[in-house]
């Protein structure tokens, strides 16, 4: 063992030219290592020095010595320069043609962490309504703040190669579990040391998530749940510090506040939850590094808008098999569209200036991440941002500061390989932590690859190798044809064999010299017979290495708004503008519409022939034989023959959602927000708007008496979640009564959750009413107490939601039935001195007509259904009819996303069932429901100085021959039923297009998948997560 | 003889109709209304002669053809339809749809060729009523679940009993072809479709049963012992009855197809058929008949055209194939008085008004082997008909005045326009 001495070093100082690294040296290397662990044996440590040379290095993510020197010890870099004098005594490993990298290293990783954390199948055994973990943890097994990944973390040597062997020498590990994950720990991958050696901060980062993971727990069940359960998590963690604890000790708050001094990772998974997590951020004046899931591109202008930092994966998805035509059929042009998009992912970030750091999680095989990165490169990213994303911004993210570079005192972590790492055939040789070596591959491997003269006793030959470095192919020409050889290359060793003709089989064996290129040896035929013979070095084979494709000379589709079928690119010149998108609209400034039969849903009821006239969105003139404008941009219609009717309004709607509809885990979810699970991709928008419907509210479903917040939104097809939000609408919430509530139709197992009866739906009204006023008060107090150490208050979202109906800034839509129930509820508002402002299915509203008017309350129902169950024996499709007639403002609703697309054909039933004329049918889905939902002073009706929410029909709007030609929304065209022709067109283009180039890439031999065809799951009232409908009965 | 020569006068009579129908009217004359036959035809200004339970004459009303009959009713501005037919339906079959006590749809087995929906048919049915009085007077009530679902049966829809319903029992088995792929709920909600696991044996279990069957049927009754599964597949080899294969998706369709061919089975019908517009030719090759999926439905795949739903009935009629339309689905009991509604959807589309109306009047005939008897409005046929004061397949238009069923008059009162009467009196109001 060399030790180094005061004196050796001494020595040493002399030697060394460069005085700026001395210091360090001096300081690093005087202090012996220490360790508390005991030693069988003698010690054997070393403090060797390796020198490495001639490399072509990178210091760090942008400084490239092309002939420089590395020289480490103790597992630190000393030196790392063009130029230095090598100190004495240093091994010194010449790596002529190879290059050194800084390690990367992955943000995001569960490496070393004890199990994988799978979700959790429920087994309906009923609800599991509060923690089932022993101990002063929270109420909710989802928050895990509590796990520290530096204390479970061990070593794991087969995956430690996987990372080392693709690049990563330290990853930032946690617990992949939860919505609060807790502290994640960095830790270098030297996994032959003790986890001591390996830990280099403990704790690092915090992480969350919206996936509750491993909890077997029913709440959350939805993502809106998720968001509400974190949400109230910061809240409950801000009064805990604020002196909660001298109430209560909770492990899980307490660990939550110590999270917050750190860099918080959120793994979002999806570019709307990126959207999703930057909003609760941004409530909390936190900011998160969203981890994506690598559709990001799908909307980069919104994530640019997010001005968060981003760990992306490079998880592309594998292309189709598409032999079979009716498959191909089946396969959705998104996923065409992201197969030949996916890898554009990383490019649009570096092109928007985005930081982003890359990860290697998500990839199930993880020597894809190399080749994936290669193929990321052919769209335009650079290797400088590569590196910059795998070394500089990781580092940055996380505060790592000694990791990322290969500067003076950092960790000698590195890799070595045979060229640079972003060629096609690259390899990494050795990999290098914190001193130590990992080797892959030989690293003298020779480059012996070339075309031999192969001499024998009786007859010459050809013989090559070429291809891949590490694994040439080898043929033999005899006579004219090309026969491959078996062959095995190992410490310069050659040995092979070959079918020389039809009876002769010849074995040899020879060493090569890698001086003369040449290799000597003996063969053997099948004779017995032995002889000498030589491969003579004659050329080097033709590069293997296509050359790669310019960037400029790849096609890719263009990115449609929304991605899905029938959303639509971008034009050039929009492209060019970042804030364009959200315009790219055939956005005239000015309509006019043409002698259209217009039912205006005001005093004039229909006025045949007439013209309207939109400029800017806002209908400015109703008449007859409008003078076209001369401007250019105004855009005429001939609606000669055709029918103009305000745009139909939705009042219940479950479209536009994603990852659930109900948090029904509990008696009330007042805390829950539609409008934070917009999901404005779904194809039911489009659909909607095919119908003529301009305007859903989007409501939580029926699964318990007090339900999340509503959301209205105008189907403005393309944009995004805040795009599609009706401005300054007033707030509403979902209320319900009935077998949906007190989960009559949900098994057996579900008989536990307070209220199983009407009886008990009463009273869970009266005492969130109770508690809320309660709360209001107690809030009010506290807020104008001047009082300085006054007891902290806690924030309760759900409540807060409850006192804003009782200050009647919050509105309720109440899923209804029967009129026993009906007349409950009315009662047990008036005794809170509020009113219901909408009942909502209300099918038998009829019953207690009078009731209804008395209090107050609009109804919104079905036009014709019942028998479905219980509780609808007694529906009656004169409902509607009948509570018009009682004067009570009346509408019908969808509840179902195919209904929603024709409650125009549901209006025309009223004529029929209940003889409503045909003008009052129409208004059941205009005018009556933009009552009901506070915004009638804008839309459901054609008059001027209203926002121009319109439907152009082929005919009588109420028949079953109608069909939408046109569905205007603030005087754009959203539908137009020619534009839709076109975007069929697209879409088989498109389609047709990536088939093709599948099909090229499947002739290419590169592995395909098998499609999985998909369908979206529809949402109803009862939509339960985790649970199918037959579970649940109907509506 | 009695005339009546306006509509309150008509009104007054169906409200009677009992009474009448007590009378054994021998004859009856429908004189001035625009009749649609069922089987494209329409004769404006016509006159139907019903002679106790069959349609004597059908033409044209002129001045020389003044029918002798007992009852002679002017229906002017008023059209007429040949019954409508509501296949592939479980009304009958269950109440308050959720409540477990009233589903009478579903047995367990996979295979249950041997089930009958007749003997469950429930003539009392609380949504009957409210389907009659939008004109839908027979329904074929059909079981549903497992491979071999049992046999259905055709019925009318007024009636004391099952037996008296009956119009043809047995009218064929129902076999729900193996799904490649089935929805399914998973983690990430929205990939509800997944592979069926089960395909092949499922398939397999079917082609046994087939050939097991088969050679039963072609033992000609030398089996040792009886067979009921069997027994109730007789008739669909000897062609006596439909074999009716659900499959809505283009591969389970083709797949079907193959399955008939190996076992020559002579009458099939493919039920669904959400895909059929896309394997027409192969479809008429084979002589297959299709009793299409509901017109107001989704597509399946977010690229499909919004519209090919409705734009699938017209698809089939350009290309000629036989088909009638059906209801199958969620609340498709509650759904089935929508039947002529989905119809008129269609005509937006590119149907004619005449081949909707055919889609569920004479095709369903000719598809359940009944257009002898029902289907349209010709002489010899049953007098099952409907009249409407306007265009029937709209349903702002749909008010049916009077309905016969085999030349009896149907009660078009239910429960829905009663509990609608006695709170308009409630609450004083019209």
């Amino acid at each position: 063992m060399l030790i180094i001495t005061k004196s050796n070093l001494l020595k040493q100082k002399k030697r060394i030219k460069n005085l700026f690294f001395f210091g360090f040296v001096f300081s690093q290397l005087l202090i012996k290592a220490q360790v508390t662990f005991p030693i069988n044996g003698a010690p054997s440590e070393n403090h060797t020095i390796f020198a490495f040379t001639n490399a072509v290095i990178y210091l760090d993510y942008e400084t490239i010595l092309k002939n420089g020197i590395l020289v480490i010890q103790n597992g630190k870099v000393l030196i790392c320069a063009e130029k230095a004098t090598i100190p004495e005594g240093a091994t010194i490993i010449d790596l002529k043609g190879k290059y050194i990298y800084p390690s990367f290293i992955d943000l995001y990783s569960d490496y070393g962490m004890p199990v994988e954390v799978k979700p959790q199948i429920k087994l309906h055994l009923g609800p599991q309504i509060t923690t089932n973990i022993k101990g002063a943890y929270g109420w909710n097994e989802a928050i895990k703040a509590d796990v520290d990944a530096y204390k479970i973390f061990s070593h794991n040597t087969i995956k430690a190669d996987e990372y080392k062997k693709i690049g990563f020498g330290a990853v930032l590990t946690h617990s992949i579990d939860g919505i609060v994950r807790g502290s994640g720990a960095l830790v270098l991958l030297n996994s032959n040391k003790k986890e001591n050696e390996s830990v280099i901060a403990e704790k690092c980062a915090a992480f969350y998530s919206f996936n509750k993971g491993a909890s077997k727990q029913d709440y959350p069940s939805s993502l809106t749940g998720a968001i509400a359960l974190l949400r109230q998590t910061y809240y409950d963690a801000q009064w805990y510090a604020n002196g909660g604890y001298n109430s209560e000790f909770n492990i899980s708050l307490d660990a939550f506040n110590k999270l917050q001094a750190l860099p918080k990772i959120f793994d979002a998974g999806d570019k709307f939850n990126a959207y999703r997590a930057a909003n609760v951020a941004k409530e909390f004046k936190q900011s998160f590094i969203i981890k994506g899931s690598g559709n990001e591109y799908q909307r980069i202008n919104d994530m640019a808008d997010l001005n968060s930092k981003f760990i992306l994966p490079v998880n592309f998805p594998e292309g189709f098999d598409i032999d079979d035509p009716y498959d191909a059929d089946a396969i959705p042009l998104t996923d065409l569209k992201h197969w030949e998009l996916a890898p554009t992912n990383l490019t649009y970030f570096q092109n928007f200036n985005i930081p982003f750091a890359i990860t290697c999680a998500e990839l199930k095989d993880k020597t894809k991440f190399l080749p994936n990165i290669r193929k990321a490169m052919q769209f335009g990213l650079t290797e400088k941002m590569v590196l910059k994303a795998l070394t500089f911004y990781p580092a940055q993210f996380i505060n790592a500061n000694l990791m990322g570079t290969l500067k003076t005192g950092n960790f000698a972590n590195f890799f070595i390989s045979n060229k640079n790492i972003f060629d096609d055939d690259a390899q990494i040789i050795q990999h290098w932590i914190k001193g130590q070596a990992n080797t892959y591959s030989d690293i003298n491997f020779p480059d012996w690859r070339g075309k031999y003269e192969f001499i024998t006793d009786s007859k010459n030959y050809i013989v090559t190798f070429s291809g891949d470095v590490n694994k040439p192919s080898a043929k033999i020409k005899i006579d004219t044809t090309s026969k491959n050889i078996n062959y095995t290359f190992a410490n310069n060793v050659l040995t092979f064999s070959f079918q020389l003709d039809s009876t002769k089989l010849i074995r040899a064996s020879a060493n090569y010299d890698s001086k003369t290129k040449q290799f000597d040896g003996t063969l053997q035929n099948n004779d017995g017979y032995w002889n000498k013979f030589t491969l003579k070095f004659i050329s080097k084979t033709d590069s293997t290495i296509k050359p790669k494709p310019k960037v400029s000379d790849i096609k890719v589709g263009k990115i449609i708004y929304p991605f899905n079928a029938y959303g639509e690119p971008l034009s050039d010149e929009q492209s060019a503008f970042k804030e364009a998108w959200k315009k790219f609209k055939n956005r005239y400034s000015a309509i006019l519409i043409k002698n259209a039969t217009i039912w205006t849903n005001e005093q004039d009821s229909i006025l045949k022939e007439s013209d309207v006239y939109i400029v800017e969105g806002k209908i400015v003139r109703i008449a007859p034989n409008i003078d076209a404008p001369k401007l250019a941009f105004a855009k005429v219609i001939d609606a000669k023959d055709m029918h103009l009717t305000p745009g139909i309004i939705d009042e219940h709607s479950h479209i536009a959602l994603t990852h659930g509809v109900n948090e029904g885990t509990q008696a009330s979810s007042a805390e829950v927000r539609m409008g934070d699970v917009i999901n404005p991709d779904d194809i039911n928008i489009y659909r909607q708007l095919s119908g003529g419907v301009t305007c859903s509210q989007i409501l939580h479903g029926s699964a318990n008496p007090i339900g999340g917040q509503s959301i209205l939104i105008k189907l403005r097809w393309g944009q995004n979640a805040e795009g599609l939000k009706y401005e300054n609408a007033d707030p509403f919430i979902k209320f319900a009564l009935g077998e949906n509530v007190k989960q009559s139709n949900w098994g057996d197992f579900n008989t536990t959750r307070f209220p199983q009866s009407r009886m008990g739906v009463e009273q869970v009204f009266i005492d969130y009413f109770t508690r809320a006023k309660e709360y209001n008060a107690e809030k009010i107090r506290y807020e104008s107490s001047k009082a300085k150490n006054k007891m902290p208050f806690r924030k309760n979202i759900e409540l807060d939601a409850i006192a804003e109906i009782l200050n009647n800034k919050r509105f309720i839509t109440c899923h209804s039935y029967v009129q026993s129930e009906l007349n409950m509820l009315m009662h047990v508002a008036d005794s809170f001195k509020i009113k219901i402002n909408t009942f909502t299915h209300v099918l038998e509203g009829y019953k207690v007509a009078d009731k209804i008017k008395a209090h107050g309350a609009n109804a919104s129902t079905f036009s014709d259904w019942w028998a479905y169950k219980n509780e609808v024996m007694d529906a009656i499709p004169y409902n509607a009819s009948i509570l018009t007639k009682m004067g009570i403002n009346t509408a019908i609703n969808s509840d179902d996303a195919e209904m929603g697309r024709r409650l125009n054909q549901e209006a025309g039933k009223i004529v029929k069932y209940g003889k409503l004329s045909e003008i009052q049918a129409l208004k059941l889905v205009t005018i009556n429901p933009a009552k009901m939902l506070h915004i009638d002073n804008k839309v459901g009706s054609i008059k001027v100085g209203k926002v121009a929410d319109l439907v152009l029909w082929t005919d009588n709007p109420l028949s079953e021959y109608a069909k939408v030609d046109k569905t205007i929304i603030d005087g754009e065209i959203y539908f137009d039923r020619e534009n839709d022709l076109k975007l069929q067109q697209y879409i088989a283009s498109e389609k047709a297009r990536i088939i093709s180039k599948l099909v090229v890439e499947k002739q290419k031999g590169i592995k395909m998948q098998k499609y999985q065809p998909k369908q979206q799951r529809l949402y109803h009232c009862n939509t339960l997560e985790g649970v199918s409908e037959q579970e649940t009965g109907e509506r | 003889m009695k005339e009546f020569k306006n509509i309150s006068l008509i009104l007054l009579f169906c409200t009677s109709i009992i009474v009448v129908a007590q009378k054994k009217v021998m004859r009856i004359a429908l004189v001035n209304a625009t009749i649609h036959q069922g089987n494209g035809n329409v004769i404006e200004n016509g006159l139907i002669v019903i002679n106790q339970s069959k349609i004597e004459l059908v033409q044209k009303k002129t001045s020389e053809n003044t029918p002798s009959a007992d009852t002679v009713i002017d229906l002017h501005n008023k059209h007429i339809y040949p019954a409508f037919i509501n296949t592939n339906n479980i009304l009958g079959l269950h109440d308050a749809e959720a409540v477990r006590a009233t589903r009478d749809f579903y047995e367990v087995g996979t295979i249950n060729p041997h089930v009958r929906t007749l003997i469950a048919y429930n003539a009392d049915n609380a949504i009957i009523p409210t389907v009659k009085t939008n004109g839908i007077l027979y329904t074929q009530v059909t079981p549903r679940g497992g491979l071999i679902s049992g046999s259905s049966s055709v019925v009318a829809l007024e009636a004391w009993n099952w037996e008296d319903a009956v119009l043809k029992a047995d009218d064929g088995i129902h076999l729900n072809m193996p799904r490649l792929h089935y929805k399914h709920w998973s983690e990430d909600n929205l990939n509800t479709i997944a592979a069926n696991k089960k395909y092949n044996d499922e398939i397999e279990e079917l082609t046994k049963f087939f050939t097991d069957a088969n050679f039963y049927y072609l033992q000609n009754n030398q089996s040792p012992e009886k067979n009921l599964r069997f027994e109730a597949m007789k008739p669909v080899f000897s062609g006596n009855a439909n074999l009716y294969i659900h499959a809505d998706k283009v591969k389970d369709i083709l797949a079907a197809i193959q399955f008939i061919k190996k076992f020559e089975i002579k009458k099939t019908i493919l039920v669904g058929g959400k895909e059929s517009y896309k394997v027409t030719n192969e479809l008429k090759k084979n002589n297959i008949s299709v009793m299409l999926n509901r017109v107001n439905d989704l597509p399946d795949m977010d690229d499909n055209d919004v519209d090919i739903c409705y734009k699938t009935p017209f698809l089939l009629q350009r290309d000629s194939v036989l088909f009638c339309l059906q209801l199958e689905g969620d609340m498709e009991a509650m759904q089935s008085r929508n039947l002529p509604f989905n119809a008129g959807h269609a005509v937006a589309y590119g149907l004619t008004k005449e081949q909707a109306l055919s889609a569920i009047t004479l095709n369903a005939a000719k598809i359940l082997m009944l257009d002898s008897k029902i289907g349209s409005l010709e002489e010899g046929k049953l007098a099952s008909l409907i009249v409407s004061d306007g265009d029937a397949l709209d349903a702002k238009s749909n008010n049916i005045v009077l309905a016969l069923i085999e030349g009896k008059f149907v009660k078009l009162t239910n429960k829905q326009n009663e509990l609608n009467q006695k709170y308009l009196d409630k609450y004083g109001i019209k």
